[in-house]
């Protein structure tokens, strides 16, 4: 296998609960986690490094404190002004879902990741479109309304929404389980490819407010397990030592630092 | 283009993502034929139409034995496996990855904010009998007001198209999402000039397939608005 070495800066942020690392190796790895919406949180060391998703090389990552990312310096390579973003020369890109598709095609990296045949492409493109308003949403929401919204607003969120919430995040993995998946080890087929990527880092999100979504889903637990193979299991759980950790980060975060998020808070659940 | 291949299109024109996908099938002449799933009617909940697409939505479309859903992995593919001019989903990777950007940033911004103003002014009221909503509806037009404001300066900027120089899948999408709120009367473009002529741009680009698309929403349109006057006493 050829790697081409690179230099391109990639620039990720921090979930809103966590400090995601990533370690550059010579296998493939788990792309940054898609783009937050969210101001950085305070207080976190600076990072040290960053892999991209499928080429061997090493890249800075840099850690905001908040508001940054509104700064003009930034808005220079993201005009969304949200985190991933990518400069590769001149060319600037926003989006994870953009950038992970650019990597792929540029540096030519193994055809399973984003597969050349067509119909199989497109497989992977139907639930990189699907995802974004179905379990991104879905499992992002539960994060904030089970984490988020009682550490910031200091109250629980209404019983009847946190239900709606959750029936909305089941109908997400049962569509995952039974229209993606199928009999499939993995969406596309045998080999892993930049959906079940995305679809990982996705379904993982709510396991940082403790909710156990893999519970009683046996095939996408097997799935899961099979995720974590194909990108190594240390690999996988260095990705994901943030997320789980979620809840104990919480604990220690001063809600008064926290005090920018209530207005989008009460715009977006309330 | 193989001879005798025509591909299948699942779709109700009332969907802002059907007529997307409808407009470059008939503007570059790509052999097809049209299912028409009424939505009002609920044909797309029935168990025939869910063997086909099980998330109950439209567009889909057919290709032999290939089923593809989801609107904008369906226009890639198209203009991936036809041989249409390649502006409408550039092979070079820089100006792919513009409209991969748009069409992934579409789906959270875009689509949701522009159709939900729809809903509340049309939709739900002549489903459910009700007024509108008022504060909902306004909190709505504010959230696309952000939409649009996004729009101009992120993406359109000085540009002809939201990608650059020519017209992309990306336009299409985002055109026919903003041409949704119409169906109450409203041109959410109104007050902005920029993206108005970027519209203009796009109906030349795409001529007369603009219009078809667009008829049965005209036609909503048209139901609304003289509802809205009987309901004022006025007829």
């Amino acid at each position: 296998m050829n790697w081409t070495k690179v230099d391109f800066q990639m620039f990720v942020g921090v979930d809103g609960i966590g400090l995601f690392k990533y370690r550059c190796s010579q296998s493939v790895q788990p792309a940054p986690i898609g783009c937050t919406d969210w101001p950085i949180l305070p207080g976190l060391p600076p990072g040290s490094l960053v892999s991209s998703c499928l080429v061997s090389c090493w890249s800075a990552m840099f850690v905001w404190v908040p508001g940054e990312h509104f700064g003009d310096e930034f808005g220079k390579i993201s005009k969304i002004r949200k985190v991933p973003a990518l400069r590769d020369g001149d060319f600037c890109l926003a989006e994870s879902v953009a950038i992970m598709l650019y990597l792929a095609e540029k540096f030519q990296t193994p055809d399973r990741w984003f597969p050349a045949d067509l119909r199989l492409r497109s497989r992977v493109n139907e639930y990189l479109s699907w995802q974004h308003s179905a379990i991104r949403m879905h499992g992002s929401k539960m994060l904030w309304m089970r984490l988020m919204i009682p550490k910031i607003m200091g109250i629980d969120v209404p019983k009847e929404k946190m239900d709606g919430a959750l029936e909305d995040l089941n109908a997400s993995l049962t569509l995952i389980e039974e229209n993606f998946l199928q009999d499939r080890p993995f969406i596309v087929g045998d080999q892993m490819s930049l959906a079940d990527l995305v679809a990982i880092v996705e379904i993982m999100q709510p396991l940082g407010a403790g909710l156990d979504v893999f519970e009683g889903r046996p095939k996408l637990s097997a799935w899961r397990d099979r995720v974590q193979a194909s990108i190594g299991k240390d690999l996988f759980d260095e990705a994901h030592r943030g997320i789980l950790g979620a809840q104990d980060s919480m604990k220690q975060l001063d809600p008064s630092k926290l005090e920018l998020f209530k207005p989008k808070i009460l715009r977006l659940f309330f | 283009m193989a001879t005798g291949r025509e591909v299948q299109l699942y779709l109700d024109l009332l969907s802002q993502p059907c007529r997307a996908v409808h407009i470059l099938l008939t503007r570059t002449k790509i052999p097809h034929r049209v299912h028409s799933v009424a939505l009002r009617k609920g044909e797309h909940r029935t168990s025939e139409f869910s063997k086909l697409n099980p998330m109950q939505k439209v567009p889909v479309l057919v290709d032999g034995g290939f089923i593809l859903r989801e609107s904008d992995a369906i226009l890639k593919y198209l203009a991936t496996t036809f041989d249409i001019p390649e502006h409408w989903y550039p092979w070079q990777p820089e100006r792919r990855a513009r409209v991969d950007e748009y069409t992934a940033w579409h789906h959270s911004n875009t689509r949701p904010h522009a159709a939900k103003v729809f809903m509340l002014e049309v939709l739900l009221p002549a489903q459910l009998g009700v007024p509108v909503d008022r504060r909902r509806l306004d909190r709505a037009l504010s959230d696309l007001d952000v939409t649009l404001e996004r729009l101009e300066s992120m993406f359109l900027r000085r540009q002809p198209f939201l990608c650059g120089d020519d017209i992309t899948v990306a336009d299409l999408l985002a055109v026919c999402e903003l041409m949704q709120p119409l169906g109450s009367g409203r041109d959410i473009l109104k007050d902005r000039p920029q993206l108005r002529r970027w519209r203009s741009r796009v109906q030349s680009a795409v001529g007369e397939s603009f219009d078809d698309a667009h008829a049965v929403l005209f036609a909503v349109r048209d139901r609304h608005r003289a509802r809205v006057i009987k309901g004022q006493g006025q007829i």
